[in-house]
């Protein structure tokens, strides 16, 4: 029978399926960090358990930690109590931690893939929605509930009702200056904020195809910001070429065996879809959002919806929404001043977007208003981009390289942008107050967001490439 | 205390509003404590408060609003959005309500509800404008929520509409079932799936 490639995977993992109810689903790789963890740890404890399969679990600190002077002790207490439960949870239960000061620390999105945790027809899991991220090796990969993280510490399994399956297909070539975030943005902006709520988002086609690894991650990573349980590309030789010699990729012979495995990992000719839905890469242009969820983005040429064009009963939200963000219905969003820089987040903080971000601004200074962060993925990311001179850049445009860590994507840590004030961002929600109390988010690619923190406001890439 | 729920007669609060992502359910900043308890008083601490200032609550919100009150929160399409922060269940049961009703809940905010035996009903568009009218017409308004015959009612006018939940799920939440039990209690079987799974 012909499967997609959601399914070929489910199915291997399904220890038990209740009539009538969900599947005990199997999951190879757990990662956990500070902030969902300490409850899941304590029922546990509770219950008289040990966790089941340490060497399973992989954590990290990242989404409360500084970026700035890490080898400093943490100055906020609760945050810092936090951390300290982490070091002393994974302690106990033998659990291996990339914590503060370990050359592999990083966000833990970050750090799965680029370790070479995270490979192709695994089930994975994270108390953290951005886990669709590691859909882009050809696994099933989402976020779940503390409840659940105390479930896959105490019997590796969770309880899952299978999700419908949809697939986007995305042909042809992109535009100049157009990258995989705007593919992203552009799909939410169209199918909206829970246009896929309840399924599982299979990417595929030839612009996804021609993406590098780094970027395939960047549209996987935004699955959630659709409502999908999860997204994933098929491996291929691009992913293969990624993850071999990966510190925790499979070495010799087992690598032979796995990479066997692998590539019968895609779907099947005529492999059944709940939903598809075809997209043509040169109708993407640079995206941007300019209104309280990703949904909301528009091209960076284009205008923001005007009264009319909206149902009556979608009125009241939108301009609420509006109303935060201090914007007006029918304006154009290009000229839109920026305070705020931040390139980071699970999203884009890789060495190709810090890359794409430098090419760009070799050379150029910053707006003199503007203040720019930089805050990279991992320590790895970070040593990557000073050896490869990236941060000498950076400096000479007046921008701030941070160390590792979630930073402003969620604002837990004190990197906040403050109230009233604007920020381009290539992190991956702009919720009200995600950034900080009444901070206003807009969502751009790497390149948007390098734009604007040399001009100062929100612009159009392709006009400024040579 | 047994965690069981079957039937909830209750006045409710109604949000009327779409897209309400677990950011606004409970902010970041307060996700930093290391036990499950004592969220609710940061419910919706945005919306709330004037600059995180208990003495100047934001009047017109209607958490604010002493009109409403009750076990049931009603809100606009897609509650629950964003986030998988299991915070944002544990301060909506923190906070005393038993029921969210809504016309679309985000997936995995769903799952959290259900682990925490605080139950997500789905209704159709034109049932949640009804109880929205019906509540703003009289905040007395009393909805009766039935797991059992899987139906709710607005008990005034008896206007009533079945809902969907799954049959394990259910079984859980009347009987005061954790999944983490059932999963503890098949540990055999999955150390030998174990011992076959690659
Ligand atoms: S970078 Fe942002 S989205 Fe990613 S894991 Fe951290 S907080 Fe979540």
């Amino acid at each position: 029978m012909s499967k997609s490639l959601f399914e070929k995977i489910w199915d291997t993992h399904v220890v038990k399926q209740i009539e009538d109810g969900p599947a005990v689903l199997y999951i190879d790789k757990h990662f956990i960090h500070e902030v969902t963890s300490p409850q899941a740890f304590r029922g546990l404890e509770n219950r008289g358990m040990k966790v089941f399969r340490p060497e399973k679990i992989v954590a990290t600190a990242d989404h409360n930690v500084p970026t700035m002077n890490q080898h400093l002790p943490i100055k906020e207490e609760l945050s810092r109590l936090q951390v300290e439960a982490l070091i002393k949870n994974c302690a106990q239960q033998g659990i291996e931690l990339y914590g503060l000061g370990h050359q592999y620390q990083g966000i833990v999105h970050v750090i799965g893939p680029e370790l070479g945790f995270t490979q192709p027809g695994m089930t994975i899991v994270c108390g953290d929605s951005h886990t669709s991220t590691h859909g882009a090796f050809g696994s099933i990969a989402f976020g779940i509930g503390t409840s659940e993280v105390e479930m896959v510490m105490a019997t590796q399994c969770l309880m899952q009702s299978k999700p419908k399956l949809m697939r986007i297909n995305i042909e042809g070539e992109l535009n100049r200056g157009v990258v995989s975030k705007d593919i992203i943005l552009y799909i939410i902006a169209r199918i909206s904020a829970s246009g896929a709520t309840g399924y599982a988002v299979e990417y595929a086609g030839s612009a996804i195809r021609a993406l590098s690894m780094e970027a395939r991650m960047t549209i996987c990573n935004m699955s959630i910001e659709m409502g999908a349980r999860c997204g994933m590309i098929a491996p291929d030789e691009t992913t293969f070429n990624y993850m071999k010699g990966r510190v925790y990729a499979p070495k010799d012979e087992a690598w032979e065996r796995s990479l066997a495995y692998w590539k019968t990992l895609f779907s099947d000719e005529d492999a059944v879809f709940d939903k598809e839905i075809n997209i043509q890469a040169a109708d993407i242009e640079p995206m941007i959002t300019y209104g309280t969820n990703p949904g909301m983005g528009v091209g960076v040429n284009g205008t923001l919806p005007a009264e009319n064009e909206l149902e009556e009963k979608e009125k009241p939200s939108y301009l609420k929404s509006l109303s935060y963000m201090g914007l007006q219905p029918g304006a154009k969003i290009k000229g839109q001043k920026v305070d705020y820089v931040f390139i980071g987040s699970c999203t884009n903080s890789r060495i190709e977007d810090l890359r794409m971000v430098a090419s760009f601004v070799n050379g150029k200074q910053k707006a003199d208003d503007v203040e720019v962060w930089i805050v990279p993925g991992s320590r790895q990311v970070e040593k990557q981009a000073r050896e490869e001179g990236i941060d000498k850049i950076f400096e000479a445009a007046g921008f701030i390289l941070r160390q590792p860590g979630c930073s402003a994507c969620l604002g837990m840590n004190e990197d906040k942008i403050p109230a009233g004030k604007y920020c381009i961002s290539t992190s991956n929600r702009n919720f009200e107050g995600r950034q900080g109390p009444n901070a206003r988010t807009f969502l751009a690619s790497p390149l948007t967001a390098a734009l604007a923190a040399i001009t100062g406001e929100v612009g159009d890439i392709r006009e400024h490439l040579s | 205390m047994s965690k069981a729920i079957n039937i909830i007669n209750s006045t409710t609060v109604p949000l009327d509003r779409e897209n309400v992502d677990t950011d606004q359910i409970i902010p970041a900043r307060f996700l930093k404590a290391t036990s499950r308890d004592g969220f609710g008083k940061n419910l919706f601490r945005d919306w709330r408060y004037h600059d995180d200032d208990e003495s100047q609550p934001k009047e017109d919100f209607v958490l604010n609003d002493k009109r409403y009150s009750g076990k049931i929160l009603v809100a606009a399409k897609n509650f629950g959005c964003g986030s998988s922060r299991e915070h944002a269940a544990w301060a909506i049961k923190d906070y005393g309500f038993d029921v969210v009703v809504s016309s679309f809940f985000a997936d995995i905010f769903k799952n959290n509800a259900l682990n925490n035996f605080l139950l997500p009903v789905v209704v159709t568009e034109p049932f949640l404008e009804k109880i929205f009218q019906a509540v703003k017409k009289d905040p007395q308004t009393v909805l009766e929520v039935n797991l059992e015959k899987q139906q709710i009612m607005i008990r005034e006018t008896g206007e009533a509409e079945g809902f969907e939940i799954n049959h394990y799920k259910k079984t859980c939440l009347l009987n005061g079932y954790d999944d983490i039990d059932y999963l503890i209690s098949m540990k055999d079987e999955i150390e030998k799936f174990e011992s076959t799974h690659i």
